[in-house]
Protein backbone atom coordinates (compact mmCIF):
# COMPACT_ATOMS: atom_id res chain seq x y z
CA UNK A 1 0.00 0.00 0.00
CA UNK A 2 1.41 3.78 -0.78
CA UNK A 3 0.64 5.50 2.24
CA UNK A 4 -2.10 8.04 2.13
CA UNK A 5 0.33 10.44 2.82
CA UNK A 6 2.65 10.09 -0.40
CA UNK A 7 -0.12 9.99 -1.98
CA UNK A 8 -1.81 13.50 -1.34
CA UNK A 9 2.22 14.85 -1.74
CA UNK A 10 2.10 13.47 -5.07
CA UNK A 11 -1.24 15.11 -6.33
CA UNK A 12 0.26 18.05 -5.10
CA UNK A 13 3.29 17.73 -7.00
CA UNK A 14 1.21 17.24 -9.89
CA UNK A 15 -0.82 20.29 -9.41
CA UNK A 16 2.41 22.05 -9.46
CA UNK A 17 3.27 20.39 -12.81
CA UNK A 18 -0.19 21.38 -14.32
CA UNK A 19 0.62 25.00 -13.68
CA UNK A 20 3.52 25.13 -15.02
CA UNK A 21 2.76 23.41 -18.18
CA UNK A 22 -0.69 26.05 -18.38
CA UNK A 23 1.35 28.68 -17.68
CA UNK A 24 4.41 27.39 -19.99
CA UNK A 25 1.96 26.66 -22.95
CA UNK A 26 -0.18 29.94 -22.97
CA UNK A 27 3.73 32.03 -23.41
CA UNK A 28 4.33 29.36 -26.52
CA UNK A 29 0.87 30.07 -28.08
CA UNK A 30 1.49 33.88 -27.89
CA UNK A 31 5.40 33.71 -29.07
CA UNK A 32 3.61 31.46 -32.10
CA UNK A 33 1.02 33.92 -32.63
CA UNK A 34 3.76 36.82 -32.82
CA UNK A 35 5.76 34.81 -35.36
CA UNK A 36 3.02 34.39 -37.77
CA UNK A 37 2.55 38.15 -37.73
CA UNK A 38 6.14 38.56 -38.31
CA UNK A 39 6.27 36.38 -41.20
CA UNK A 40 3.59 37.38 -42.92
CA UNK A 41 4.73 39.77 -45.71
CA UNK A 42 5.39 37.93 -48.73
CA UNK A 43 2.33 37.23 -50.76
CA UNK A 44 2.74 33.19 -50.18
CA UNK A 45 1.50 31.49 -47.27
CA UNK A 46 3.96 31.20 -44.51
CA UNK A 47 5.16 28.26 -42.30
CA UNK A 48 2.70 29.09 -39.65
CA UNK A 49 -0.20 28.83 -42.43
CA UNK A 50 -2.87 26.14 -41.93
CA UNK A 51 -2.66 26.16 -45.72
CA UNK A 52 0.80 24.30 -45.34
CA UNK A 53 -2.03 21.08 -43.77
CA UNK A 54 -2.61 18.36 -46.76
CA UNK A 55 -5.78 17.61 -46.13
CA UNK A 56 -8.66 17.60 -48.75
CA UNK A 57 -12.31 18.34 -47.28
CA UNK A 58 -15.97 18.16 -48.80
CA UNK A 59 -18.03 20.69 -48.24
CA UNK A 60 -21.86 20.92 -47.00
CA UNK A 61 -22.50 20.94 -51.32
CA UNK A 62 -20.22 17.86 -51.71
CA UNK A 63 -17.64 19.42 -53.30
CA UNK A 64 -14.21 18.89 -52.73
CA UNK A 65 -12.07 21.71 -50.93
CA UNK A 66 -8.85 22.18 -49.84
CA UNK A 67 -8.12 24.85 -46.78
CA UNK A 68 -5.82 26.98 -49.52
CA UNK A 69 -9.24 27.75 -50.69
CA UNK A 70 -9.67 30.40 -47.68
CA UNK A 71 -6.79 32.34 -48.50
CA UNK A 72 -7.52 36.11 -48.71
CA UNK A 73 -10.27 35.65 -46.22
CA UNK A 74 -10.33 36.13 -42.56
CA UNK A 75 -11.16 32.77 -41.38
CA UNK A 76 -13.37 31.78 -38.11
CA UNK A 77 -13.06 28.29 -37.01
CA UNK A 78 -14.74 25.65 -34.73
CA UNK A 79 -15.06 22.52 -34.60
CA UNK A 80 -18.39 20.77 -33.95
CA UNK A 81 -20.89 17.68 -34.45
CA UNK A 82 -24.06 17.97 -35.78
CA UNK A 83 -25.69 15.55 -33.30
CA UNK A 84 -24.09 17.18 -30.35
CA UNK A 85 -27.40 17.88 -27.89
CA UNK A 86 -24.96 19.67 -25.68
CA UNK A 87 -22.35 22.36 -26.55
CA UNK A 88 -22.70 22.47 -29.81
CA UNK A 89 -25.81 24.40 -30.05
CA UNK A 90 -24.48 26.73 -27.73
CA UNK A 91 -20.89 27.28 -29.86
CA UNK A 92 -23.48 27.75 -33.66
CA UNK A 93 -25.05 30.30 -31.37
CA UNK A 94 -21.66 31.94 -30.19
CA UNK A 95 -20.43 31.94 -34.14
CA UNK A 96 -23.95 33.56 -35.02
CA UNK A 97 -23.28 36.08 -32.72
CA UNK A 98 -19.96 37.09 -33.71
CA UNK A 99 -20.60 37.41 -37.12
CA UNK A 100 -23.71 39.76 -35.96
CA UNK A 101 -20.95 42.38 -35.26
CA UNK A 102 -18.97 42.16 -37.99
CA UNK A 103 -20.46 44.78 -40.23
CA UNK A 104 -22.86 44.10 -43.13
CA UNK A 105 -20.82 45.26 -46.04
CA UNK A 106 -17.74 43.08 -44.67
CA UNK A 107 -19.34 39.89 -44.84
CA UNK A 108 -17.71 39.35 -48.07
CA UNK A 109 -14.20 39.23 -46.51
CA UNK A 110 -15.02 36.61 -43.42
CA UNK A 111 -15.42 32.89 -43.65
CA UNK A 112 -17.39 30.86 -40.69
CA UNK A 113 -16.20 27.40 -40.89
CA UNK A 114 -17.18 24.44 -39.09
CA UNK A 115 -15.03 21.40 -38.90
CA UNK A 116 -16.72 18.52 -37.84
CA UNK A 117 -15.24 16.09 -35.96
CA UNK A 118 -17.23 13.38 -36.84
CA UNK A 119 -16.99 13.01 -40.48
CA UNK A 120 -18.04 9.34 -40.16
CA UNK A 121 -22.23 10.54 -39.81
CA UNK A 122 -21.49 14.32 -40.85
CA UNK A 123 -22.05 13.58 -44.21
CA UNK A 124 -22.67 17.15 -46.89
CA UNK A 125 -26.23 16.12 -46.87
CA UNK A 126 -26.54 15.82 -43.09
CA UNK A 127 -24.35 19.05 -42.61
CA UNK A 128 -26.54 20.95 -45.81
CA UNK A 129 -29.31 20.30 -43.90
CA UNK A 130 -27.79 20.89 -40.22
CA UNK A 131 -26.81 24.24 -42.57
CA UNK A 132 -30.57 24.93 -43.26
CA UNK A 133 -32.38 23.98 -40.06
CA UNK A 134 -29.56 27.01 -38.45
CA UNK A 135 -30.05 29.53 -41.15
CA UNK A 136 -26.64 29.43 -42.19
CA UNK A 137 -27.24 28.22 -46.05
CA UNK A 138 -25.55 31.27 -47.68
CA UNK A 139 -21.91 31.23 -48.71
CA UNK A 140 -20.07 32.94 -45.31
CA UNK A 141 -21.22 29.92 -43.78
CA UNK A 142 -19.20 26.58 -44.68
CA UNK A 143 -18.80 23.36 -43.21
CA UNK A 144 -15.94 20.95 -43.86
CA UNK A 145 -15.88 17.00 -43.04
CA UNK A 146 -12.41 15.40 -43.61
CA UNK A 147 -10.84 12.07 -43.01
CA UNK A 148 -10.49 10.92 -39.57
CA UNK A 149 -6.90 11.00 -40.11
CA UNK A 150 -7.38 14.77 -41.44
CA UNK A 151 -9.72 15.89 -38.63
CA UNK A 152 -7.48 14.85 -35.90
CA UNK A 153 -4.13 16.23 -37.39
CA UNK A 154 -6.26 19.71 -37.87
CA UNK A 155 -7.77 19.24 -33.74
CA UNK A 156 -3.50 19.29 -33.17
CA UNK A 157 -3.21 22.53 -35.03
CA UNK A 158 -5.89 24.17 -32.69
CA UNK A 159 -4.68 22.60 -29.56
CA UNK A 160 -8.15 21.15 -29.41
CA UNK A 161 -9.29 18.07 -27.94
CA UNK A 162 -11.96 15.62 -28.66
CA UNK A 163 -12.68 11.92 -28.17
CA UNK A 164 -15.59 10.07 -29.00
CA UNK A 165 -17.39 8.79 -25.46
CA UNK A 166 -20.29 6.77 -27.08
CA UNK A 167 -21.63 5.40 -30.31
CA UNK A 168 -23.05 8.58 -30.82
CA UNK A 169 -21.12 10.91 -28.29
CA UNK A 170 -17.98 12.91 -28.41
CA UNK A 171 -16.13 14.68 -25.75
CA UNK A 172 -14.58 17.63 -27.26
CA UNK A 173 -12.98 21.32 -26.45
CA UNK A 174 -14.96 24.54 -27.18
CA UNK A 175 -12.56 26.78 -28.95
CA UNK A 176 -13.25 29.59 -31.61
CA UNK A 177 -10.28 30.24 -33.61
CA UNK A 178 -9.86 33.61 -35.86
CA UNK A 179 -6.98 33.15 -38.99
CA UNK A 180 -5.69 35.72 -41.15
CA UNK A 181 -5.96 35.93 -44.48
CA UNK A 182 -3.01 34.05 -45.38
CA UNK A 183 -3.91 30.88 -42.67
CA UNK A 184 -1.97 32.24 -39.17
CA UNK A 185 -3.73 31.29 -36.20
CA UNK A 186 -4.17 35.16 -34.60
CA UNK A 187 -6.73 34.18 -31.85
CA UNK A 188 -8.20 31.49 -30.29
CA UNK A 189 -11.33 31.40 -27.84
CA UNK A 190 -11.50 28.97 -25.31
CA UNK A 191 -15.53 28.00 -23.51
CA UNK A 192 -18.68 28.47 -23.91
CA UNK A 193 -20.81 31.46 -24.02
CA UNK A 194 -17.92 33.46 -23.51
CA UNK A 195 -17.91 37.22 -24.39
CA UNK A 196 -16.98 37.64 -27.90
CA UNK A 197 -15.58 40.54 -27.48
CA UNK A 198 -11.79 40.08 -28.20
CA UNK A 199 -12.55 37.52 -30.99
CA UNK A 200 -15.08 40.48 -32.58
CA UNK A 201 -12.18 42.91 -31.70
CA UNK A 202 -9.71 40.57 -33.43
CA UNK A 203 -11.66 40.08 -36.92
CA UNK A 204 -11.93 44.09 -36.87
CA UNK A 205 -8.88 44.29 -36.55
CA UNK A 206 -7.93 41.84 -39.30
CA UNK A 207 -10.64 43.89 -41.85
CA UNK A 208 -8.72 46.79 -41.13
CA UNK B 1 8.77 -5.38 -33.10
CA UNK B 2 6.51 -7.24 -30.31
CA UNK B 3 2.86 -8.53 -30.75
CA UNK B 4 0.79 -7.35 -28.15
CA UNK B 5 -2.50 -9.17 -27.54
CA UNK B 6 -5.66 -7.86 -27.60
CA UNK B 7 -7.75 -7.46 -23.99
CA UNK B 8 -9.43 -5.43 -21.85
CA UNK B 9 -8.62 -2.18 -19.86
CA UNK B 10 -9.45 0.52 -17.90
CA UNK B 11 -8.08 3.43 -18.81
CA UNK B 12 -7.50 6.41 -16.18
CA UNK B 13 -9.94 8.68 -17.88
CA UNK B 14 -13.42 7.78 -18.90
CA UNK B 15 -16.37 6.37 -16.99
CA UNK B 16 -16.30 4.35 -13.80
CA UNK B 17 -16.64 0.45 -15.65
CA UNK B 18 -15.86 1.88 -19.28
CA UNK B 19 -13.23 -0.58 -20.13
CA UNK B 20 -11.85 -0.03 -23.15
CA UNK B 21 -11.36 -2.89 -25.88
CA UNK B 22 -7.91 -2.87 -27.24
CA UNK B 23 -7.60 -5.23 -30.58
CA UNK B 24 -3.97 -7.02 -31.03
CA UNK B 25 -1.32 -5.04 -32.38
CA UNK B 26 2.73 -4.65 -32.72
CA UNK B 27 4.46 -1.89 -31.69
CA UNK B 28 8.24 -1.41 -31.51
CA UNK B 29 10.27 -2.72 -28.94
CA UNK B 30 12.52 0.00 -28.31
CA UNK B 31 12.12 4.04 -29.52
CA UNK B 32 12.82 6.15 -32.54
CA UNK B 33 16.85 6.20 -32.39
CA UNK B 34 18.75 9.05 -33.53
CA UNK B 35 20.55 7.09 -35.94
CA UNK B 36 17.12 5.90 -37.11
CA UNK B 37 15.88 9.19 -37.48
CA UNK B 38 19.38 10.64 -39.20
CA UNK B 39 18.95 7.75 -42.18
CA UNK B 40 14.57 9.45 -42.24
CA UNK B 41 16.34 12.47 -42.57
CA UNK B 42 18.40 11.55 -45.51
CA UNK B 43 15.37 10.31 -47.17
CA UNK B 44 13.04 13.13 -46.76
CA UNK B 45 14.46 16.64 -46.82
CA UNK B 46 11.56 18.07 -46.14
CA UNK B 47 11.65 17.47 -42.52
CA UNK B 48 15.24 18.59 -41.57
CA UNK B 49 15.30 21.55 -38.97
CA UNK B 50 16.45 23.59 -41.70
CA UNK B 51 13.32 23.24 -44.22
CA UNK B 52 10.70 22.41 -41.53
CA UNK B 53 7.32 24.27 -41.23
CA UNK B 54 6.62 25.99 -38.02
CA UNK B 55 3.38 24.33 -38.06
CA UNK B 56 4.66 21.43 -38.47
CA UNK B 57 7.12 21.62 -35.63
CA UNK B 58 8.05 24.38 -33.28
CA UNK B 59 11.43 26.19 -32.69
CA UNK B 60 13.10 23.42 -30.39
CA UNK B 61 12.76 20.70 -33.16
CA UNK B 62 16.06 18.83 -33.04
CA UNK B 63 17.63 21.11 -31.23
CA UNK B 64 20.91 19.23 -30.22
CA UNK B 65 21.73 18.65 -33.67
CA UNK B 66 24.19 20.91 -34.56
CA UNK B 67 23.17 20.33 -38.31
CA UNK B 68 20.33 19.13 -40.43
CA UNK B 69 21.69 15.91 -40.98
CA UNK B 70 24.32 15.52 -37.91
CA UNK B 71 22.85 14.58 -34.61
CA UNK B 72 25.79 15.76 -32.71
CA UNK B 73 28.14 14.06 -29.78
CA UNK B 74 24.85 11.90 -28.70
CA UNK B 75 25.21 8.00 -28.91
CA UNK B 76 23.12 6.81 -32.33
CA UNK B 77 21.19 4.83 -30.01
CA UNK B 78 19.94 7.42 -27.65
CA UNK B 79 16.47 7.62 -28.85
CA UNK B 80 15.58 10.89 -30.47
CA UNK B 81 13.85 13.79 -28.94
CA UNK B 82 12.33 17.25 -29.65
CA UNK B 83 10.54 16.15 -32.15
CA UNK B 84 6.63 16.93 -33.13
CA UNK B 85 3.76 14.74 -33.34
CA UNK B 86 3.50 15.83 -36.93
CA UNK B 87 7.07 14.55 -37.61
CA UNK B 88 6.34 11.50 -35.26
CA UNK B 89 3.66 10.77 -37.50
CA UNK B 90 5.09 10.80 -40.76
CA UNK B 91 8.39 8.57 -39.91
CA UNK B 92 5.80 5.67 -38.84
CA UNK B 93 4.20 6.58 -41.97
CA UNK B 94 7.22 5.87 -44.05
CA UNK B 95 7.87 2.81 -42.48
CA UNK B 96 4.75 1.75 -43.27
CA UNK B 97 3.62 1.96 -39.74
CA UNK B 98 1.33 4.70 -37.82
CA UNK B 99 1.89 6.25 -33.93
CA UNK B 100 0.19 3.90 -31.39
CA UNK B 101 -2.95 5.00 -30.15
CA UNK B 102 -2.96 6.16 -26.55
CA UNK B 103 -5.34 3.18 -25.65
CA UNK B 104 -2.37 0.85 -27.03
CA UNK B 105 0.22 2.87 -25.67
CA UNK B 106 -1.38 2.45 -22.27
CA UNK B 107 -2.76 -0.93 -22.50
CA UNK B 108 1.07 -1.98 -23.20
CA UNK B 109 2.68 0.02 -20.64
CA UNK B 110 0.47 -1.36 -17.78
CA UNK B 111 3.05 -4.32 -17.88
CA UNK B 112 5.78 -4.89 -15.94
CA UNK B 113 7.89 -8.00 -16.23
CA UNK B 114 6.27 -10.42 -15.38
CA UNK B 115 2.25 -8.95 -15.57
CA UNK B 116 0.14 -7.44 -18.45
CA UNK B 117 -1.42 -5.39 -15.99
CA UNK B 118 0.79 -4.23 -12.90
CA UNK B 119 -1.13 -1.13 -12.53
CA UNK B 120 -1.97 -2.39 -8.64
CA UNK B 121 1.19 -3.11 -7.78
CA UNK B 122 3.41 -0.85 -5.40
CA UNK B 123 6.99 -1.73 -6.76
CA UNK B 124 5.14 -0.66 -10.53
CA UNK B 125 4.24 3.02 -9.53
CA UNK B 126 6.96 3.17 -7.69
CA UNK B 127 9.12 2.74 -10.42
CA UNK B 128 7.42 5.55 -12.38
CA UNK B 129 6.98 7.82 -10.12
CA UNK B 130 10.85 7.69 -9.08
CA UNK B 131 11.69 8.25 -13.16
CA UNK B 132 8.95 11.55 -13.01
CA UNK B 133 11.13 12.84 -10.23
CA UNK B 134 14.36 12.41 -11.37
CA UNK B 135 16.54 15.04 -13.48
CA UNK B 136 16.28 14.05 -17.14
CA UNK B 137 20.23 12.76 -17.00
CA UNK B 138 20.50 12.44 -20.92
CA UNK B 139 23.01 9.99 -22.63
CA UNK B 140 20.69 7.00 -21.83
CA UNK B 141 20.16 4.68 -24.94
CA UNK B 142 17.25 2.65 -26.01
CA UNK B 143 16.49 -0.51 -24.35
CA UNK B 144 18.64 0.67 -21.05
CA UNK B 145 15.57 0.24 -18.75
CA UNK B 146 12.98 -2.96 -18.06
CA UNK B 147 11.78 -5.56 -21.09
CA UNK B 148 8.21 -5.75 -20.01
CA UNK B 149 6.35 -9.01 -20.52
CA UNK B 150 4.95 -8.17 -24.15
CA UNK B 151 8.61 -7.90 -25.24
CA UNK B 152 8.90 -4.24 -24.82
CA UNK B 153 11.80 -1.81 -23.65
CA UNK B 154 11.74 1.60 -22.08
CA UNK B 155 7.82 2.51 -21.84
CA UNK B 156 8.36 3.85 -18.65
CA UNK B 157 12.27 5.17 -17.54
CA UNK B 158 13.40 6.67 -20.41
CA UNK B 159 11.50 9.56 -22.05
CA UNK B 160 7.46 10.20 -22.89
CA UNK B 161 6.11 9.09 -26.02
CA UNK B 162 3.73 10.59 -28.82
CA UNK B 163 0.53 8.98 -29.20
CA UNK B 164 -1.60 9.16 -32.64
CA UNK B 165 -4.28 10.46 -30.61
CA UNK B 166 -2.69 12.86 -27.78
CA UNK B 167 -5.15 15.15 -28.20
CA UNK B 168 -8.15 13.20 -27.44
CA UNK B 169 -8.03 13.29 -23.92
CA UNK B 170 -10.83 15.29 -21.91
CA UNK B 171 -10.05 16.59 -18.48
CA UNK B 172 -12.84 18.43 -17.11
CA UNK B 173 -12.79 22.04 -18.19
CA UNK B 174 -10.18 22.12 -19.87
CA UNK B 175 -7.80 25.31 -20.08
CA UNK B 176 -4.80 26.29 -21.49
CA UNK B 177 -5.18 30.08 -20.15
CA UNK B 178 -4.72 30.17 -16.49
CA UNK B 179 -7.14 32.08 -13.56
CA UNK B 180 -9.92 30.76 -12.23
CA UNK B 181 -10.64 27.74 -14.16
CA UNK B 182 -7.02 26.11 -12.98
CA UNK B 183 -8.28 25.69 -9.45
CA UNK B 184 -11.12 23.73 -11.20
CA UNK B 185 -9.02 22.42 -13.58
CA UNK B 186 -7.15 20.03 -11.06
CA UNK B 187 -9.74 19.23 -8.59
CA UNK B 188 -11.92 17.99 -10.94
CA UNK B 189 -9.39 15.74 -12.82
CA UNK B 190 -8.64 14.38 -9.66
CA UNK B 191 -12.23 13.30 -8.91
CA UNK B 192 -12.63 12.24 -12.27
CA UNK B 193 -9.80 9.93 -11.75
CA UNK B 194 -11.09 6.00 -11.64
CA UNK B 195 -8.10 4.95 -10.19
CA UNK B 196 -6.41 7.40 -7.91
CA UNK B 197 -3.78 5.00 -7.12
CA UNK B 198 -2.66 5.37 -10.06
CA UNK B 199 -1.56 8.89 -10.76
CA UNK B 200 1.97 8.27 -12.80
CA UNK B 201 -0.54 7.78 -15.55
CA UNK B 202 -2.25 10.93 -14.15
CA UNK B 203 0.68 12.49 -15.27
CA UNK B 204 0.99 11.28 -18.35
CA UNK B 205 -2.65 12.66 -18.91
CA UNK B 206 -2.05 15.64 -18.08
CA UNK B 207 1.03 16.02 -20.08
CA UNK B 208 -0.73 15.24 -23.42
CA UNK B 209 -3.51 17.45 -23.05
CA UNK B 210 -1.17 20.37 -22.42
CA UNK B 211 0.66 20.54 -25.80
CA UNK B 212 -0.38 20.98 -29.49
CA UNK B 213 0.51 19.54 -32.49
CA UNK B 214 3.85 20.90 -33.11
CA UNK B 215 4.94 21.46 -30.32
CA UNK B 216 8.63 19.62 -29.05
CA UNK B 217 10.23 18.63 -25.86
CA UNK B 218 14.04 16.98 -24.88
CA UNK B 219 12.37 14.10 -23.04
CA UNK B 220 9.91 13.48 -25.83
CA UNK B 221 10.17 10.53 -28.17
CA UNK B 222 8.09 8.22 -30.09
CA UNK B 223 7.98 4.64 -30.97
CA UNK B 224 5.66 3.31 -34.09
CA UNK B 225 3.19 0.47 -34.01
CA UNK B 226 1.29 -1.40 -36.45
CA UNK B 227 -2.58 -3.12 -36.30
CA UNK B 228 -2.16 -6.93 -35.35
CA UNK B 229 -2.75 -10.09 -37.85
Amino acid sequence: MISFQKMLKSIVYISILFLIVSCKQSETQDAEILNATESSSNSEFSDMSIFNLPSAWTNQEGEDIALESLQGKISVMVMIYTSCKAACPRLVADMRNIAKQIPKDKTDQVQYVFVSIDPEVDTPERLKKFAIENQMDSPEWLFLRGTEEDTREFAAVLAMSYKRISPIDFSHSNIISVFNRKGELIHQREGLSVDSKETVAAIQNLLR
Amino acid sequence: MALVKSGKYLPLYGDIDAYVEVSDFYIDTIAVTKAKYLEFLRENPQWRKSNVKGIFADDSYLSSWPEDLDYGDGHPDEPVTNISWFAAKEYCKYQGKRLPTLDEWEYAAMADEKTRDAREKVSYNQYILSWYERPKRGNEIVGSTFKNVWGIYDLHGLIWEWTQDFNSVMIASESRSGGNDTNLFCSAAAVGATDLMNYAAFMRYAYRSSIKGNNTGNNLGFRCAKDGN
